[in-house]
């Protein structure tokens, strides 16, 4: 009874260890036990003149009691954060000490993608362009996380993560092409705005079917990973999109697999009008991470130095020991779901306030920054807006390639035959907005 | 799922048509039977069917026809064949080389070994293939090339493709096996949404042409309603994905290999009735079959017969059972290439005959069948001398005891050639 009791007392110790060590130093016994150093799980030699279990699917010790283990969401997985709301930094030795410089470009870069989106979605109400989504109150949760990355590194995202392409320098030009689907466009105008995608900057192109991008991510971490080149993969999901069964193969296949991958979810409250509390009853995203074998920490998203921090070490390990890792950035999604929502509808104006005024990643940076900078953002985009405006739309021969990698002749019978009924009912057709 | 798979995979080795008792189980399980009074008599009606189709295998090929509109992987020629082979993007003939019997999972087996042998960035995953597969068709592989380059993943076929599309994203050529086609559809949106339209979507930025997904496909005499599925349908549907069955192990080997080397997302359904059943002389090295040509496989001049995978050696029998007994002479084409499929071939072919059949196992109303049959009466709508028939599988799941009366068999078409001439 009393090894029953010590035993039940011990795994408590460990799993109050686990909610309590945010660094990665922890040598607790259930994480010990849990995560191996190097390479692949082995399972326990059969040994059946032991008393311990010999059961395969499991490493444990026997229990005569029967309880329940009660999951834990009044107090779950703590919040790592950096600096206070204030923006001063609570424990120095947390503090990345990052160059003046590279703090001035997150804050340069946290205003400009807000500038872009208060005029991108104010343009949607203008009939300018068909929709738009805002990053209102997670720019912290791109820059930070950015900002840890190579350049090399590839990033799989969901729809609301502009400001890691931001970061990593796609024009404000190529932005708006994409918005306006004219020609300009590196998809080609192919795809809703928002969607945006890039080879150069190693972001794959995002589509609209949530946490598809998941388990791919896994799967080109793998490849990465036999590539041998110090090259991680970045996975961007919703708290929302984690409830898809595609979360699950992602999370699963990247620890069995091995794979050096970061997945990053924002946890911004909402998906749409679902708020969390209808999504999961558990303790959020970061909780299921230990069920997978994932190395999990919580991170406090409107701390972009916490976020920096977090993806930096993850990154790190993830490359060293090819393993995944879970990041969850709790953050509030200021904006609507997209310009197709208005979330007054579900929410409290005094909610959204609070999120806006108290704790913003752009004003708990601000405290390191001047004002000046806003008002050439707005220049620079308004810039880029109006040239985006004017530009032509691709010719709608674009309509019909890519299909497959080369073009196939029923496809090419269904263009000709196109082109001759709006050759016949031009009149019908807006070809003047169109390149030729 | 996984427990009906338990049940297939106790006896891997031991499945095959005409074995009433086999595995692990026979000895204790036969002397039961014996000593049960109720079992000594084994009447007719409970042995089971044989197959409902005979496989003659093709005369060893001495030169093969391909076209390099993609690199081979591993084509193993002389030098001089090989550049020849990548600069010129028509149909040639190149020697086959050596060649070896082999059965259609071997058959795979060999494409898969040419491949991680040539590619370095080659993988094969899904359920079971480290061991070899549940079919086989991955045997001797993971010791071969390593556990990196051949491993399992967990039971989750929407993870397996969609790991599969970012793999192959990421500049791996990447083989997913889905352990039977009746379990794709998990995966149904990864495939349909995604790898269909990655090229699309990002204006060809990004692709996943390297990814290759196989499949057992079709019926086996006792697979019932989750392991005989035909799903192409569901799949032609949706542009962006090329869909092939083989009907052989010649004709699988060199069509999986240009799927492999395809570079567009590709699924290749493979019959698993042909597994062990189909044996010829296959090319050991590597060779590939072009993608979107169907194969006249005997010239005739009175009713074209479309198929593909099983049911063209069905109709085979019916091509010969015509002739016979009516004195009809037809045309029989494997399709080959589901989607894309080759237009041109089966149109010329019924603007001759003037008449067309087309048969498959899947289901009857929404069968690919539908799609040949409506752009044939299109393209060819004065040269029809009968309305198309078409003898598929009814509208009804696949069952379990009455697959003798669900399949589309030899009398069913033969029955439907006889009505299209007497019209």
């Amino acid at each position: 009874m009393a090894a029953a009791r010590g035993l039940t007392k011990l795994y408590r110790i460990g799993l109050h260890a686990i909610r309590q060590n945010t660094t990665l130093k922890a040598t607790t016994f259930l994480q010990q036990r849990a995560f191996r150093l190097n390479g692949a799980l082995r399972q326990q030699p059969f040994d059946s003149s032991a008393e311990k279990p010999q059961f395969p699917g499991a490493s444990a010790e026997f229990i005569d009691h029967l309880e329940f283990i009660q999951p834990n969401v009044i107090s779950g997985i703590p919040v790592y954060r950096v600096m206070d709301r204030q923006g001063q930094i609570i424990n120095p030795s947390e503090d990345p000490k990052l160059p003046k410089e590279m703090v001035l470009n997150f804050y340069q870069k946290m205003t400009l993608l807000n500038t872009m989106d208060r005029i991108l979605y104010e343009s949607q109400r203008q009939g300018r362009i068909s929709f738009y989504m805002t990053n209102y109150g997670e720019e912290g949760t791109h820059i930070g996380s950015a900002a840890a990355l190579e350049p090399t590194d590839l990033v799989f995202g969901q729809y609301r993560e502009a400001g890691v392409l931001m970061y990593r320098g796609f024009p404000l030009d190529l932005f708006m092409a994409q918005c306006y689907a004219n020609a300009d466009d590196l998809g080609k105008g192919r795809q809703m705005p928002v969607h945006y995608g890039s080879k150069d900057l190693n972001f794959v192109t995002i589509s609209s079917p949530l946490a598809t991008q998941i388990p791919q991510a896994a799967g080109a971490a793998y490849a990465v990973k036999r590539e041998n080149l110090n090259r991680v993969v970045i996975c961007y999901f919703g708290e929302g999109a984690a409830s898809e069964g595609d979360a699950h193969a992602g999370f699963n296949f990247s620890a069995t697999l091995e794979c050096p991958l970061i997945f990053f979810c924002r946890n911004n409250g909402y998906a749409i009008s679902t708020p969390t509390n209808e999504q999961y009853r558990g303790d959020g995203i970061a909780a299921r991470g230990p069920g997978y074998g994932l190395m999990s920490i919580r991170v406090d998203g409107n701390d972009v130095f916490a976020v920096y921090n977090a993806t930096k070490e993850a990154r790190r390990r993830a490359v060293a020991e090819n393993q995944p890792f879970l990041i969850e950035a709790m953050t509030y999604r200021i904006g609507h779901h997209s310009t197709s929502d208005d979330s007054s509808a579900y929410r409290s104006v005094d909610e959204v306030n609070y999120w806006d005024k108290q704790d913003h990643p752009i004003s708990r940076l601000r405290h390191y920054m001047t004002r000046a900078w806003r008002k050439q953002s707005r220049k620079l985009v308004m810039e880029a807006f109006e040239k985006a405006e004017k530009r032509l739309k691709p010719n709608p021969e674009l309509l019909f390639t890519d299909v497959y990698n080369e073009m196939i002749p029923p496809i090419a019978k269904q263009r000709d035959a196109m082109w001759r009924h709006v050759q016949q009912y031009k009149e019908h057709y807006p070809l003047d907005l169109y390149e030729k | 799922m996984a427990a009906t798979r338990l049940f297939l995979r106790a006896s891997p080795v031991k499945c095959s048509l005409t074995g009433l008792t086999g595995g692990v189980h026979s000895s204790l399980g036969s002397t039961l039977l014996k000593l049960s009074p109720a079992c000594t008599a084994k009447p007719q009606a409970q042995r089971r069917h044989a197959a409902h189709f005979t496989f003659h295998p093709e005369p060893a090929p001495s030169q093969y026809e391909s076209r390099a509109t993609n690199p081979p992987l591993t084509f193993t020629g002389t030098e001089i064949e090989e550049q020849v082979f990548i600069a010129d993007t028509h149909c040639m003939n190149v020697s086959a080389g050596p060649t070896q019997k082999m059965n259609l999972f071997q058959s795979v087996t060999s494409a898969l070994d040419n491949t991680l042998a040539g590619d370095p960035t080659a993988v094969i995953f899904g359920e079971d293939v480290a061991f070899g597969g549940v079919f086989r068709c991955t045997v001797g592989l993971r010791d071969k090339y390593g556990k990196d380059r051949v491993f399992n993943t967990p039971l989750c076929e929407q993870g397996i493709v969609g790991f599969g599309i970012g793999a192959a994203a990421a500049g791996a050529t990447a083989i997913a096996e889905i352990q039977f086609a009746d379990y794709i559809y998990p995966a149904f949106d990864q495939i349909v949404n995604e790898a269909a339209k990655y090229r699309y979507r990002s204006g060809n930025m990004f692709d996943c042409g390297k990814l290759t997904i196989r499949a057992p496909w079709g019926c086996v005499g006792h697979g019932s309603i989750y392991h005989s599925q035909c799903p192409e349908a569901f799949f032609t549907h949706c542009p962006g994905i090329k869909i092939v069955v083989p009907r052989g192990p010649v004709q699988a080997k060199g069509l999986l290999l240009s799927c492999i080397a395809d570079q567009n997302p590709c699924i290749f359904f493979e019959p698993k009735i042909l597994y062990r059943a189909a044996v010829e002389q296959v090319p050991t090295e590597a060779y590939q079959i072009p993608l979107s040509q169907a194969e006249v496989l005997q010239e005739g001049s009175d009713l074209t017969l479309v198929a593909w995978g099983t049911q063209v050696h069905v109709l085979k029998e019916v091509a010969a059972m015509a002739q016979e007994k009516l004195g009809v002479s037809c045309e029989l084409i494997d399709l080959r290439t589901i989607l894309p499929w080759d237009t041109e071939t089966v149109c010329k072919s019924v603007v001759k005959t003037g008449r067309l059949l087309i048969s498959h196992e899947a289901p009857v109303t929404g069968g690919f069948a539908a799609e040949i049959s409506s752009t044939v009466q299109e393209e060819c709508f004065l040269n029809l001398e009968a309305p198309i028939s078409r003898v598929c599988g009814y509208d009804t799941p696949f069952p379990h005891i009455f697959e003798p009366f669900y399949i589309p068999d030899k009398w069913k078409c033969f029955e439907a050639v006889k009505r299209m001439i007497n019209y």
